[in-house]
């Protein structure tokens, strides 16, 4: 899932600065899961802005809405009514949302309420770590399951590098060393014989750095 | 206020069904005298008052906030105290943030039996919170 964090209390209060009518809207999908833009947590936002608004001597008027997914227009088009009566509209959605939110309403200021962070798993409550980023060309099948484009400090297709002590990345001693975790799955799994082929430099133009992506799939076009 | 010109606090006080509320029901019971600030809600366990309620109420202009659970490891669901531990660190932090001030936010954990110390607890918070002087949204609470 996508993995985001809250905006401070005072950072939201700036974005909203200007505007004294203001839809916090939540999204009910993975930034709910996460803890961060789902009903309760735009409700706690609310009461944050609002009673600091007040200290500021400029109060203001917080609708909170919470819809299933900011990512798909047939859930943002629910959002027209309170949309229409608001000056500006903050998004605890991830940055997906914000823009599709924004681009559904053109007229309107959407402001991003969260820090959207990486896609990642639960490891144990309130603990999320970064597995994916989105590459576009995935090699897992090489590594058994373990992305070391993502989970290692370096990147490095050919690992190990010569920093790791033990099983401990030299960046942190919290962090695995990635390539530990390859071997060792590998192993597991009587697959070590993967290790033996170099991996040639990654053709990084399917990756975020090329450009914005877009993926077109004919056979399921309407 | 009352009659006399010095600020009266009005305190909230969540208390634990297993532990605070039974302090405060013994506090009573021995005709142990404590503030008049405190009014008392009843809670099944200090792990069930969530963030929001919390900030409600500071919202609506109460001047402090007293979270009375077990002591630690006597939770009777194992471990709700050492959420609502977590839970008001963190909503104090965001007082701060605010304006309000954290220190309006106590925890204190106790057992049953213990009604001095509810008793002294309270007279705490409520000397603490009088110094502070009123919440700074209790004048403002009728605006928007």
């Amino acid at each position: 899932m996508i993995v985001a964090t809250p905006k401070p209390v005072t950072e939201l209060k700036n974005i909203i600065a200007r505007h004294g009518k203001v839809l916090f809207v939540g999204c009910g999908t993975c930034v709910t899961v996460c803890l961060a833009g789902g009903e309760r947590e735009v409700g706690i936002a609310s009461y944050a802005v609002r009673m600091a608004r007040k200290i500021d001597g400029k109060p203001v008027d917080l609708v909170q809405v919470t819809i299933e997914r900011q990512c798909e227009n047939e859930f943002i088009k629910d959002l027209a009514e309170p949309v229409s009566k608001a000056e500006a509209i903050v998004s605890f959605g991830c940055g997906v949302g914000v823009q599709t939110i924004a681009e559904r309403f053109p007229n309107k200021p959407v402001y991003a309420g969260l820090n959207t962070q990486f896609m990642g798993t639960l490891e144990e409550q309130a603990l999320w770590t970064e597995k994916c980023l989105g590459c576009g060309d995935c090699m897992l099948a090489q590594f058994g399951g373990i992305c070391p484009i993502t989970r290692c400090a370096k990147r490095m297709l050919n690992g190990p590098c010569g920093g790791s002590k033990e099983d401990r990345c030299e960046v942190s001693e919290d962090r695995p060393c990635a390539w530990q975790l390859i071997y060792q799955r590998l192993k597991n799994i009587h697959q070590l014989d993967r290790l033996d082929t170099i991996v040639p430099p990654k053709d990084w133009t399917t990756s975020w750095h090329a450009s914005p992506r877009k993926i077109l799939r004919p056979e399921h076009r309407v | 206020m009352s009659q006399s010109n010095q600020f009266e606090p009005e305190i909230i006080a969540f208390c634990c069904n297993y532990c605070a509320y039974a302090a405060a029901d013994l506090a009573g019971s021995k005709r142990m005298q404590y503030p008049v600030n405190v009014r008392i809600i009843h809670s099944p366990c200090t792990g069930k008052i969530e963030m929001e309620h919390i900030l409600a109420a500071f919202e609506k202009g109460i001047d402090g906030i007293l979270v009375a659970g077990c002591l630690e490891g006597g939770c009777h669901f194992l471990e709700g105290n050492l959420r609502a531990r977590k839970r008001t660190d963190r909503i104090r932090e965001m007082l701060d943030e605010i304006g309000v001030g954290g220190e309006r936010l106590k925890m204190v954990n106790l057992s049953a039996a213990m009604a001095p110390t509810f008793v002294q607890r309270v007279e705490e918070i409520v000397a603490e919170v009088r110094a502070l002087g009123p919440n700074p949204l209790r004048e403002k609470v009728g605006a928007l």
